[in-house]
């Protein structure tokens, strides 16, 4: 069964089209990039499978539930990092890892060791009850994910998770990625940065709305004939017609 | 109702964290009802007159010291000629100049009338008429008394009472007033505050992905403002009772529950807010310029409705805090029975659920 599935996905804002027809199939495991330059209608079709949105017309299924029909099963069965940074900083982490298990439904006992596991695999249990907002901008997108996969969701959306971060804390970001990969969730990645884009398993480039290329970042670099992912996101980005949003 | 609860519990950790605006919040009203209690009033007392008698005689004396006998006035002045009251009036420390001719006693004797002037300060024109209204007043109370022998026969006398609140004071005006102010603005504003901050940090939008389901969020951000209400009604309450004497004349049931009820109106009025606006100061200023101002000018609490232009009037009946003043000064102060307070409590609960209504399908559009 693959974790996603989407075909002729479509989102119009009047007579915009911010997704046109989009079709796609994401594996259970996968790390899937997807790529694509400001205002091109990555967001808005992120926003529509973790079900902030309603399509205008397609279909797609997440974790195996009917968008359509099963929008609760799916808000319970993934994770969601967004774009802007969603912990809150007058609260400690502590305080947040509760809250969000707490609106997960994880019990008490769940968030404690949860709490505990976090603390030593970020190497913070000195800091657990200091507030959020004391923390560097790095340690505060580490602790974003975790807090995102506190539940073990089956599909984790992460909405450029490492925009703003340093080169040393974006490996180690990486790293937590190909962890959660490894355990079996899938990963759903909008980034800018190339580099990034070879780490993934599939990466997905959206050009006007529509995907204009998918594959392995291999095949792609084979199909436009460039030698690394920068080239191949240039050849198709400089195509867009849309200004920049 | 798991999840709630954690929610709830995250909302008071957001107050307790920020201690400003809780100390503002604590504050405010026992800053307000202070402040209204003894700074801000439109009672006259002791106010400074300045007396010119060019006559000087028994009746004369008599009248000044029966003016100076009543708290209102105190003579800061001895005017020997009517030069000297400009000059009087410029220094600004009298408000009110009583003048008497020359043979006032003698005229009053054989002619049966004599003329009393009285000059009011009148660059402020309220305090000015009270105060000449208040000196008619001893003036004629001083002549009843000269008239005790029945020389005219017939004669008409005026008893006055005033009902609920004998000696006239403000704070019994105020301080249902007050109530109103404060409940607007801890509930509407602060609720479309934090409702809208969330929105502005991106936290919505992670919340919504999550399985609780909205309407838990909306409400849960209610029960802490719900609660910080009913500490603020409390402590006005005690203050106004044991700091201001103003008595509560009916129910305590009924007011308290009157005043959940505007509590209530007055949280869904921040709820609709929150939906419409998009930053936090947009949310502020449209609590402050839709819901305290109409709050403050149109309540009837500072200036009379009956006295404003009718379309005003017409447009004050849609401002809550309007029926919820008519209801605590009927409840408070008269000590009226729900009987008599139906109405104004049908129409606040009429708004409430309207408000609630709009706000709730807001919310769920708002996820598209």
């Amino acid at each position: 069964m693959k974790a996603i599935s989407v075909q002729s996905l479509t989102k119009r804002f009047g007579s915009f089209t911010a997704v046109d027809n989009i079709t796609f199939d994401v594996d259970q495991g996968e790390i899937f990039g997807f790529l694509g330059a400001n205002g091109a209608g990555k967001t808005t079709a992120m926003r529509m499978l973790c079900g902030l949105s309603f399509p205008t017309s397609g279909q797609a299924s997440v974790a195996g539930y009917d968008l359509y029909t099963g929008s609760e099963d799916i808000k319970k069965s993934i994770g969601y990092m967004s774009q802007r940074f969603s912990l809150y900083e007058d609260l400690t982490i502590k305080e947040n890892i509760r809250f969000y298990g707490g609106i997960y439904g994880l019990t008490n006992a769940q968030i404690k060791d949860e709490t505990q596991a976090l603390a030593t695999s970020l190497q913070l249990e000195d800091k657990m009850n200091s507030l959020v907002k004391s923390l560097p901008l790095g340690w505060k997108q580490k602790l974003s994910f975790s807090v995102a996969m506190l539940h073990s969701p089956r599909i984790v959306f992460l909405d450029e998770p490492t925009g703003g971060v340093d080169p040393i804390t974006r490996r180690d970001f990486w790293s937590m990625i190909y962890a959660a990969a490894d355990k079996g969730t899938t990963v759903f990645v909008t980034t800018h940065y190339m580099d990034e884009a070879e780490y993934c398993n599939r990466v997905s480039i959206m050009v006007d709305g529509r995907i204009d290329a998918l594959g392995s970042p291999t095949e792609l670099k084979d199909q436009f004939q460039s030698k690394d992912m920068e080239g191949v996101f240039l050849r198709l980005a400089r195509k867009a017609q849309r200004a920049e949003m | 109702m798991y999840q709630f609860l954690f929610f709830i519990r995250k909302e008071f950790f957001h107050l307790w964290r920020d201690r400003q605006t809780l100390l503002i919040l604590f504050g405010m009203p026992l800053a307000q009802i202070l402040i209204f209690g003894f700074a801000l009033s439109n009672e006259v007392k002791n106010a400074r007159i300045a007396i010119l008698d060019s006559s000087k005689d028994e009746m004369t004396t008599a009248i000044v010291s029966q003016l100076e006998a009543s708290r209102y006035f105190e003579v800061a002045d001895n005017i020997a000629s009517s030069d000297q009251l400009e000059a009087s009036f410029r220094t600004g420390n009298v408000k009110l100049a009583v003048v008497f001719p020359s043979n006032f006693q003698q005229e009053f004797l054989h002619n049966n009338a004599a003329a009393i002037q009285l000059i009011g300060d009148a660059t402020d024109p309220n305090t000015s008429s009270t105060l000449i209204n208040y000196a008619s007043a001893v003036i004629m109370d001083y002549q009843q008394g000269l008239r005790a022998r029945p020389e005219v026969p017939m004669m008409i006398h005026t008893e006055m009472r005033m009902l609920y609140n004998p000696q006239l004071k403000g704070s019994y005006n105020f301080v249902p007033g007050v109530m109103a102010m404060v409940l607007m603005l801890v509930c509407a504003m602060m609720t479309s505050i934090s409702v809208v901050r969330e929105k502005e940090l991106g936290t919505m939008e992670v919340i919504l992905v999550s399985p609780i389901v909205p309407i838990k969020v909306v409400l849960a951000k209610l029960v802490p403002y719900f609660l910080l209400s009913v500490v603020n009604v409390a402590s006005i309450l005690i203050l106004s009772v044991w700091v201001l004497d103003v008595p509560i004349m009916g129910s305590l049931a009924l007011l308290i529950a009157e005043c959940m009820l505007f509590t209530m109106t007055s949280l869904m009025l921040g709820l609709l807010i929150s939906s419409v606006a998009t930053s936090q100061q947009v949310a502020m200023l449209v609590s402050l310029m839709g819901l305290f101002l109409p709050t403050v000018l149109l309540s009837g609490f500072m200036f009379p409705i009956e006295n404003m232009p009718v379309p005003l009037q017409v447009i004050s009946n849609v401002v809550p805090a309007k029926w919820f003043y008519i209801i605590v000064k009927n409840v408070m102060i008269k000590g009226t029975d729900f009987v008599h307070v139906w109405k104004p409590t049908l129409i606040l609960t009429g708004m409430t659920l309207f408000f609630m209504a709009v706000s709730i399908r807001k919310f769920k559009t708002r996820l598209e």
